[in-house]
């Protein structure tokens, strides 16, 4: 259908658009709908984000409450809390054919999240029964099982009034740092066939850049040959998440990153891409510094340089075969995904590597090698073990641990500082440990 | 010869209760686990009610609130008084460590007004770890099995 989110970013394909999107959420109306006609006007093939507060993704309605008859600022926008006339004035004239909108919450239960966006009549969200409950949530993996399947049923009805509901998986992010790649395919196809299973068929799958360029392409190309292989009687289309973990501190740091994920995406066939700012390794980002990030990636998709290199071979070190066996060991527990899901991560089968909730084994281990890629370091239950020969020392040490979380951002300020050497970057502040709030 | 036990503390590590962060938590678990002692860690979003609940379960020798979404100072001020206001856990140690704030400047205000709440030690964004480590070498184990 046209003049949905589904239909948008398949035009914009068509065309060889890269479709880029902020991550935007305001509590008050009027900025709200400022930062999205801000989006909106960016020079670039954009759509929009409303971003939801913490409060109602974890759904503590008297804080939202409280804080707006308090005239106090939220980090998102309160979507159930609000309104639905606010709501409707918020996208009114803004949301149309050339400029979809996409609510991102985070909610493991999004039962009334889903009830407020169906009623808003909003076509394209995101999340899944894994992603929104294990990373963040002290949830059991079992309700929100329970949860996203009466919700993916129940967005799936917009169908009938002519509107083509899309949900996109976050399973392509989980931590968002130190997962491995194939445990990232396998989440984010499995969540895709769960919501297929319930009524949804439009979906994207999603992958987040991770430390090594090589492995990132490599994974991208795999999850394509996932979609055509578990997902081929479905519309979809590939997610690409500006790196998720801990940011460089330089803008020319940030900049170089956001620039490596837009040409990962271009490379890698994805449709969409997420975009980060300069400011987040500090604060939340503005209105205007989202726009110059989206307008910078959107100069950089169709740069000749960045469009040379489609097409070239990249090697297969197994990232494809590795989440195929984690998604055929899933299916082979139950016809119903939700029930394989849950014992999977009840047998270990699948296993998130330092993920502290309580329904995750807990056992697998991942750092960055020698050469930047992710590799496993311990694989706990999960059956890849005819793939993957972890190292005998297979304990990862608190300063291990601490200078994988931030290679991205070491490598990416220390790049900044050589290439600007007149920069007033002192040695000492990209050397200097970082404080624990920095992770 | 003393026994090896004798310094080995057993800390409970936890966020806040708006707090959905983890890798702050997975490094300290690291961290302690590699100066000798046991860690039982709560994990991220942790309402007060089970973090008292699970105090009482584990009879830690110490506390440890992580914290880094900037909600530090008033999750931790609801948090230390449920603690206190427990009997048998009103002298345990408890430290928090983090983001306290959203504003710098405010923060050194919010560590007074939490220490005189009842927490035992405040370390702000960018302290040093060692900080903490001295503080854990501090606490004398409840219950010593020389």
């Amino acid at each position: 259908m046209s003049g949905s989110f589904a239909g948008f970013v398949r035009d914009a394909r068509r065309r060889g658009n890269l479709v880029v999107q902020p991550r935007m959420g305001f509590s008050d109306p009027a900025e709200m709908r400022a930062g999205l006609l801000a989006t909106k006007r960016a020079r670039a093939t954009a759509v929009g984000t409303v971003t939801l507060d913490s409060y109602t993704r974890v759904g503590d309605h008297d804080a939202v409450a409280r804080a707006l008859a308090e005239g106090l600022a939220l980090n998102g926008y309160p979507i159930v809390d609000h309104d639905p006339a606010t709501t409707d004035g918020v996208l009114a004239g803004v949301r149309d054919e050339t400029f979809p909108v996409q609510v991102r919450h985070g909610s493991p239960l999004p039962e009334s999240i889903f009830a407020a966006l169906v009623s808003a009549g909003l076509d394209a969200t995101e999340g899944g029964p894994v992603s929104y409950c294990l990373p963040y949530s002290r949830a059991p993996l079992k309700r929100a099982v329970r949860s996203w399947a009466r919700c993916c049923e129940r967005f799936a009805t917009l169908a009938d009034r002519g509107v083509e509901p899309h949900l996109e998986s976050f399973g392509g992010c989980l931590l968002g740092q130190l997962c491995p790649p194939s445990l990232l395919l396998a989440m984010t196809v499995l969540e895709g066939m769960f919501f297929r299973q319930h009524g949804i068929r439009s979906m994207s799958l999603s992958f987040t850049q991770q430390t090594s360029a090589a492995q990132d392409e490599e994974a991208l190309r795999g999850l394509h040959r996932l979609i055509d292989e578990y997902l081929s009687d479905v519309d979809s289309h590939v997610v690409l998440y500006a790196y998720m973990g801990v940011h460089p501190r330089t803008p020319a740091g940030s900049f170089r990153l956001l620039a490596d994920a837009t040409r990962l995406a271009v490379r890698g066939g994805a449709a969409r891409l997420i975009v980060k700012t300069p400011a987040e390794a500090h604060r939340i980002p503005t209105i205007r510094e989202n726009v110059a990030a989206l307008e910078y990636a959107a100069e950089v998709a169709v740069d000749p340089a960045t469009r040379r290199l489609v097409g070239e071979s990249v090697a297969d070190t197994g990232v494809h075969a590795e989440a195929r066996a984690l998604i055929e060991a899933v299916l082979d527990l139950h016809d119903d995904l939700g029930t394989a899901l849950l014992l999977a991560f009840a047998a270990g089968y699948l296993d998130v590597p330092y993920c502290l909730h309580a329904d995750n084994r807990g056992r697998a281990r991942a750092r960055v090698d020698g050469a930047g890629r992710l590799r496993w370091t311990a694989i706990g239950s999960m059956p890849i073990g005819h793939l993957v020969r972890p190292p005998r020392d297979a304990g990862v040490t608190s300063a291990e641990l601490l200078s994988s979380l931030h290679y991205v951002e070491r490598k990416y300020d220390r790049a900044a500082l050589h290439a600007a050497p007149t920069r007033e970057l002192r040695a000492h502040e990209l050397d200097a440990g970082p404080g624990v709030a920095a992770l | 010869m003393p026994d090896l036990k004798v310094s080995r503390r057993r800390v409970l590590l936890s966020s806040v209760s708006s707090d959905s962060h983890t890798w702050n938590l997975v490094f300290l678990q690291l961290l302690i686990e590699e100066l000798g002692h046991e860690v039982v860690n709560l994990g991220a979003c942790v309402p007060e009610d089970e973090l008292v609940a699970q105090c009482l379960r584990h009879d830690p020798d110490l506390v440890v609130i992580s914290t880094v979404n900037g909600h530090g100072y008033a999750d931790g001020r609801r948090l230390i008084g449920a603690l206190r206001r427990t009997g048998e856990l009103a002298a345990v140690p408890v430290v928090i460590g983090g983001k306290l704030g959203v504003a710098g400047a405010a923060d050194e205000q919010y560590a007074a007004e939490l220490l005189a709440l009842g927490f035992d030690a405040v370390f702000q964004d960018g302290a040093d770890l060692a900080g903490l480590a001295r503080f854990i070498e501090s606490v004398r184990p409840l219950e010593v099995t020389a």
